[in-house]
């Protein structure tokens, strides 16, 4: 079978004519009845009716509702694994597969993807923004790019965060599996046409509102609106599915004598994120689908001319869109507390209290959204309770940095690439934190709302908490996944351009958000004085992006050239590094033991896992 | 380390891969019942929605209506428990029947909500001093709106639990599920008294509490 017969035939290309089918269906007969109704002609039902359509028809298309169709006529499918009958093995990563590191993979790949998309996107309006006036840009397009922009890079976070806790996950706790590969793999699939629709969404109308969709604007916006909204509703069936997925997987399958303070501390931030996932997502979903309905049917929420109240939207959408920013950054910082005793070859220090940091993290994280809405006249007692839950949010926080510095002092420091990526995270992240208090104060929060400091403390919160950590993931594991080694001078030219790039925009951002600089406006008055720092902030986002395009030069080319890595080439203790690279199918032949601590690094004659029970003696 | 270099020779130990029938129904069990928790926030939403933006008003609504309503839909809940005891007996005929039963007196509680309560055929008809067919518009300001959600919300998913109870009504009749293997039965009921209960706090949310204004 040729190359292109095998991609034409794909579950993603027939998924993709699915979509096609099933919004022209939706589309066209919503459409008819209201022309046999002799409504006015307007496409927004139809619209509406024929994303939500589109979903299904790529799901179909793809294979996703295969086995369940059968389940619910009666019969009964096996599991099907292995790569698919007659296909090279890279053919499975474009088929609906059901092995956790094959959708792992996927993942990773489609997160990268669309981060690329996300940071084009960023990079067109910060060329346009380099100077006063507008150069290129109409302001609605201005408008649907950042808006873009903001959706598009959530889309890839949420992404990036299934890839590293499907691959590593079972892999860490010595499951075969994830408890349900089907819905596993549904949870990845039904992220692309949502994907698909948030695109469409720009490139039919575009909208204004940028990510937060916040009526009465968004009641107004062009048709975008719509599809944008309805791709971020389905994107949350990814998330809510692939959380229950991970939370029944780690408190069922994990290995023998592997208690919850024995687990990988990956594990712990992975679960923690999950459960954030499952359930604020419903909140947001709601809050979605309401301003669909008010737009469509006229279910009136938000219009306080009939009784509504805009404000509701955004405690609804906060509920979930604060914690959220956790599910981004607890696998982050659960990377950082990961790698930091390999390349210190030292113990994790207070892993205890790491662990239940994410928890704490996660927890106080729910009580904390109000302070998104200081300025949106809420009611006073509820904003200093927001404050104070918010400055206790560092206390956690805290302890995760403090845990960083103990490890890694007096360690024996070694410095690849995923370690530089995490010093480099670590680096980030304190920006990040350090310029958060002054946002969760009310007062400063006042002068500071909406403005260009709000934009580079939380790019610093992200990259730090997030994009840093991924990047040092994907360089830690990819011998783990690919079988060989990347290219070391390309991953610390990728880190030498990518960190510093970031500080000098980071900075550069809130120095101008302190001089008044708004966010989300396409030009500016040049006798600010802050133009030429305009400039820097575009040029570092260019350094940023051209070395991304490093990396991912770096991890394709790698794959055929480089050499073969070997099972364990950072000798770390974790079981995924006990077994060949990559992992067979099943990860553990023989189901291994767990007979110490994780990350006793350095001390004599330590072990954490057995891989041979048989051997021990029973 | 023989781990690594027999792992061909292992894989066909793991072609019977699945989870065995006890684990996998002990993870099914747990996934949910975490289902279930995770949409008491999307519930709990719109539930906050109606108290944020009603207060201490309702519509006018048909109490008669409403409790005739809320009654199917309880009734229903004890056939549907007569059905998964039944199975759990091998006792195919009340099993087949309750399911039956069950989808009929959901099916009642939609129309109810749907024809009367929602009146889309815009009917009327006032009989023992009743009037039967409602008169709010979804677009009667934020009266219709959260009605209107609430129920709709609730009416998708008592259509869902009316196809799931088809479908397992049909594999019933066709001879699956046994006395000691009927997930499939076990978690229809667990969805569909999951309804249930939503209704319970819905129902006095939109009929009972606050003054008509
Ligand atoms: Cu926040």
């Amino acid at each position: 079978m040729g190359t292109l017969r095998i991609i034409a035939t794909s579950g993603l290309i027939r998924g993709l004519i699915g979509q096609a089918i099933g919004a022209a269906l939706g589309f066209g007969f919503v459409t008819l009845i209201r022309l046999g109704m002799g409504l006015e002609s307007n496409p927004e039902p139809g619209a509406v009716f024929g994303a939500l359509t589109s979903v299904i028809g790529f799901l179909a298309g793809a294979g996703v509702l295969t086995d369940w169709s059968k389940w619910a006529l009666g019969k009964e499918t096996p599991l099907r694994h292995g790569p698919q009958p007659g296909k090279p093995e890279w053919a499975r990563y474009l088929h609906v597969d059901y092995n956790h590191k094959v959708i792992g993979i996927q993942y990773a790949v489609t997160s990268v993807l669309v981060l690329l998309v996300g940071g084009i996107f960023a990079i067109t309006f910060r060329i346009e923004l380099s100077l006063p006036g507008m150069q290129f840009l109409t302001y609605e397009q201005y408008n649907t790019l950042f808006s873009g922009h903001g959706i598009v890079m959530i889309a890839s976070i949420l992404l990036g965060v299934g890839a590293m806790v499907n691959y590593l996950v079972p892999l860490m706790i010595g499951a075969s599996d994830m408890a349900f590969p089907r819905l596993n793999a549904f949870s990845y699939w039904v992220s692309v046409p949502a994907a698909v629709l948030i695109l469409t969404g720009m490139a039919i109308g575009g909208w204004d509102t940028g990510w937060v969709a916040y009526p009465p604007l968004s009641l107004i916006a062009p048709l975008g609106v719509q599809l944008f909204v309805l791709g971020f509703f389905v994107n949350g069936f990814s998330s809510i599915a692939g959380s229950i997925n991970l939370l029944i997987t780690v408190a069922t399958m994990r290995a023998k004598g592997m208690s919850l303070f024995k687990m990988p501390i990956f594990v712990w931030a992975a679960v923690a994120a999950a459960l954030i996932q499952a359930t604020a997502t419903q909140t947001v979903g709601m809050a979605l689908l309401m301003v669909v309905t008010q737009r469509v049917i006229g279910l009136n929420f938000f219009d306080p001319a009939t009784g509504g109240d805009p404000v509701l939207y955004q405690h609804l959408f906060w509920f979930y869109s604060h914690p959220v920013v956790y599910v981004f950054v607890l696998p982050g910082l659960g990377v950082i507390s990961e790698l930091l005793p390999v390349f210190s070859r030292k113990p994790l220090f207070g892993y205890r209290w790491i662990a239940l940091s994410s928890l704490g993290i996660a927890l106080v994280g729910f009580l904390v959204w109000a302070h998104h809405m200081f300025v949106a006249g809420v009611d006073n007692t509820l904003r200093v309770f927001f404050m104070y839950a918010t400055m206790f949010v560092a206390v956690p926080t805290g302890v995760k940095f403090f845990s960083w510095v103990a490890t890694m002092w007096e360690g024996k420091l070694s410095f690849e690439t995923p370690m530089l990526f995490v010093l480099g995270a670590i680096s980030v992240f304190l920006i990040g934190g350090v310029t958060g208090p002054i946002l969760g104060n009310i007062p400063t929060d006042m002068h500071l709302h909406d403005s260009y400091w709000v934009v580079g403390h939380f790019h610093a919160t992200m990259f730090g908490g997030f994009v840093f950590p991924f990047f040092a993931a994907l360089y830690y594991w990819y011998p783990k996944f690919s079988g060989r080694m990347y290219k070391e001078s390309l991953g610390k030219l990728h880190f030498w351009l990518m960190t510093p790039g970031f500080w000098l925009m980071s900075l550069g951002q809130m120095q101008i958000g302190l001089l008044g600089m708004r966010r989300r406006v396409a030009d500016y008055d040049p006798s600010l004085g802050y133009d030429t720092t305009h400039v820097v902030i575009t040029v570092a986002g260019l350094i940023i992006g051209w070395s991304v395009l490093i990396m991912a030069y770096n991890l394709i080319s790698s794959a055929r050239s480089q050499p073969l890595a070997g099972n364990n080439p950072w000798n770390s203790r974790s079981p995924e590094w006990q077994i060949s690279s990559p992992p067979p199918e099943f990860n553990y032949d023989v189901p291994f033991e767990v007979v110490g601590e994780p990350y006793d690094y350095g001390l004599a004659g330590s072990v954490y896992i057995r891989m041979d029970p048989s051997s021990s003696g029973e | 380390m023989s781990a690594v270099t027999n792992a061909h020779d292992h894989q066909e130990a793991h072609n019977g891969h699945e989870l065995p029938y006890s684990a996998q129904l002990r993870n099914n069990r747990m996934a949910l019942w975490l289902f279930c928790f995770s949409e008491i926030f999307m519930f709990g939403a719109l539930l906050s929605a109606r108290f944020v933006l009603w207060g201490n008003a309702r519509p006018e609504l048909s109490q008669v209506v409403g409790l005739i309503t809320t009654t199917v839909l309880l009734l229903s809940s004890f056939f549907m428990n007569r059905a998964e005891s039944a199975i759990a007996h091998d006792d195919r005929k009340t099993f087949l029947s309750g399911l039956l039963m069950t989808a009929f007196l959901g099916l009642l509680f939609f129309i109810g909500v749907v024809v009367l309560e929602w009146n889309i055929f815009g009917l009327k008809l006032e009989l023992f001093g009743v009037e039967w067919f409602g008169h709010l518009k979804p677009t009667d300001g934020v009266l219709g709106g959260v009605f209107f959600a609430m129920t709709g919300l609730h009416a998708i998913h008592v259509f869902s639990g009316i196809v799931l109870i088809l479908i397992v009504w049909n594999n019933g009749r066709r001879g699956h599920f046994s006395a000691e293997k009927h997930w499939g039965i076990e978690a229809t009921a667990i969805y569909w008294h999951y309804v249930d209960i939503v209704w319970v706090f819905f129902y006095p949310a939109l009929y009972l509490i606050g003054k008509v204004g």
